[in-house]
């Protein structure tokens, strides 16, 4: 990889030493943590890559439609109970099949996708602002406020997260997105209020806090101002890693019965539905599976790739 | 050594009191009857379904019902399932299968976690270290429960390699399956940290001093490289318990392995506090227990650290 720094430094030595009249290389401005972050995350293959997958499926959760416009609960048991998929049928409803109940596989799969997104960014949203804030508040004001967010920490993150989430889950009946969502968030702040709580103890030991301190601001300006931007990237790291970690989390607990309730579509329902019929039905299994795992892939890929630009430690 | 081991055990007593508390409450705070829901939806009879909560205690206020359950729990009695079984031997029935199936999920995640991460960060920036990269982020992308139905789809039904369903949980032969499925993910966590410890102790100045002594290469990856490494690995694998044991849930209704994850399972499904309380309450005290151990275990690691 290269050095960022050694670059900028040689670079701008040349333009010192060199005459007046060779074209002046372009301005170099003192880059930010962030900016250097996206000038790393630039030169990274498997950024572009995720990038792209991620566009992609984004258009898909946002407009269905465009993509097929078969629709994903008419079930034709007549012709089509589990159809073998047409291979060459490109977009068409035969594409990938049809599942038990003859209903179009292509179609599931396309529609499928927005509810596992928005519970994937429906809950590191949810986790990044709860962890977050009482990571914040822990590592900020440390003393009594640290001991009691610490040791409430300590014991959410003592129950197995899977398990605690299916107990949640099990005593609605009806579980729409935001259901599932809560749930999650229920047992899931806790690895980002730890790090929160971190980086903010390193960062308000920062010579401009106490200038700002000094200077006179507030405690909120402090903390917003001062203390957060300077504390974020850690928090980011994790979240973006753990968003596709939800997303397969969804899928598990729908696959087990606990998740999104029908008529909501989910890849989870899908597979375990599919799973009954899997000796000669491999396909019914294969398309949803493979769709949730390349969106989780997406998603990981992006965290990876965010945590190396973000963690200059790496470089 | 003795006195910090001490003092970590009283550090426990509060988070076990929270956690029991916690799950104790998100069982019994949350909405649902799990007495009604004996009838489904036939008509119940109210004087049985008073009689019924009256015996499993469900009609006391819930402060009484955690003191009343904490108070027999010290007297070893974990109460009893809704179907008049003491939780105790339904438990005791379902963990030894759990724990051997997490015992060769562990094996086969540091075996293959570990080498395959050491192998990768030997060889950091070559074909070998990106593909094992790429094959790592793979294994993290499937989903457990699709990870499962595929590897028994091909090595036990097309292939017939191994067999589909477990039927006896001392058969390592037949854990094997679900033990490999368990232990995938962890797998690929524990390579992607061993390559980073590795590719970053290389670059270490004991190595360069083992190397200039003149050491044959194998004892100084296998002795001074790998101990130096081990220390995040362990940590990794001692807080990842837990999640062997949400795991479990889905690798043991794939492959029916009767153990703890089937048992909790089907605990959740009927909101049968007593079973669910009591299993969870034994998995902490397990994950608090072994989180001790693996802190002692540095000092054997690393003679840099002493515990006073």
């Amino acid at each position: 990889m290269p050095d960022t720094s050694s670059t900028t430094l040689t670079a701008t030595e040349e333009t010192a030493a060199a005459p007046a009249d060779v074209v002046k290389t372009e301005q170099r401005k003192p880059r930010s943590l962030w900016g250097d972050a996206w000038f790393e995350l630039r030169h990274r293959p498997m950024f572009w890559v995720s990038a792209i997958l991620l566009v992609i499926l984004l258009l898909i959760a946002a407009f269905p439609g465009l993509f097929t416009s078969a629709d994903p609960t008419k079930g034709d048991l007549t012709n089509h109970f589990l159809s073998k998929p047409e291979l060459t049928h490109f977009f068409q409803p035969d594409w990938f099949g049809y599942d038990g109940q003859g209903r179009s596989i292509y179609a599931r799969v396309i529609h499928g996708t927005r509810n596992s997104i928005l519970v994937g960014v429906g809950v590191t949203a949810a986790v990044t602002f709860l962890g977050g804030l009482l990571g914040m508040l822990a590592g900020y004001f440390g003393g009594l406020i640290d001991s009691v967010i610490s040791r409430l920490t300590d014991i959410f993150f003592g129950i197995p997260f899977l398990l605690g989430t299916m107990v949640v889950l099990n005593a609605f009946t009806d579980r729409k997105v935001y259901v599932v969502v809560l749930a999650l968030t229920f047992l899931g702040w806790t690895s980002i209020a730890r790090v929160t709580r971190s980086s903010v103890i390193t960062a308000k030991q920062a010579d401009y806090v106490t200038a700002a301190r000094a200077l006179g601001a507030s405690t909120t300006r402090m903390l917003f101002r001062h203390v957060m931007p300077n504390a974020l990237a850690p928090t980011i790291v994790v979240a973006t890693i753990a968003l596709g970690g939800y997303i397969s989390a969804e899928a598990t607990l729908s696959y087990l019965g606990l998740g999104l309730s029908e008529p909501a579509i989910s890849w989870g329902i899908d597979i375990s539905e599919a799973s009954k019929a899997i000796r000669d039905n491999p396909h019914a299994l294969m398309f949803p599976a493979g769709m949730l795992t390349l969106t989780v892939f997406a998603f990981i890929m992006l965290g990876d790739a965010v945590r190396d630009a973000l963690d200059p430690k790496l470089r | 050594m003795g006195r910090y081991a001490a003092r970590r055990l009283l550090q426990m007593i509060p988070i076990f009191v929270g956690t029991t508390l916690l799950i104790f409450l998100m069982v019994h705070i949350l909405p649902g009857d799990p007495i009604r829901a004996m009838w489904g939806d036939k008509a119940a009879d109210p004087a049985q379904v008073a009689a019924l909560r009256h015996e499993f205690g469900l009609d006391q206020p819930v402060w009484k019902q955690y003191i009343d359950y904490m108070l027999n729990l010290f007297q070893g009695d974990f109460g009893k399932t809704f179907g008049g079984r003491q939780v105790i031997d339904v438990m005791t029935e379902a963990f030894p299968v759990t724990l051997r199936l997490t015992l060769l999920a562990i094996t086969i995640e540091i075996i293959v976690g570990i080498g395959l991460g050491a192998w990768a960060g030997l060889k950091a920036g070559k074909a070998a270290d990106s593909g094992v990269l790429i094959f790592t982020l793979l294994v993290i992308s499937i989903p457990v429960f699709v990870l499962g139905y595929l590897a028994r789809f091909v090595l036990a039904d097309e292939l017939g390699w191994l067999p589909p369903n477990v039927q006896d949980s001392t058969n390592l032969a037949e854990l094997f399956l679900p033990a490999f499925v368990l232990a995938m993910l962890s797998m690929a966590y524990v390579a992607r940290l061993t390559r980073t410890t590795f590719a970053e102790n290389l670059r270490a100045d004991y190595m360069r001093t083992a190397l200039a002594k003149g050491l044959p290469r194998r004892r100084i990856v296998g002795v001074h490289l790998l101990r130096n490494s081990l220390i995040p690995v362990i940590t990794f694998i001692g807080t990842d318990v837990g999640g062997f044991i949400g795991g479990a849930v889905i690798t043991e209704g794939i492959f029916n392995v009767q153990g703890i994850g089937n048992l909790l399972f089907r605990a959740i499904q009927t909101s049968e506090g007593s079973t669910i309380v009591g299993v969870v309450t034994v998995l902490v005290l397990v994950i608090l227990v072994i989180n001790l151990v693996i802190d002692l275990l540095y000092a054997v690691l690393d003679p840099r650290i002493r515990y006073a």
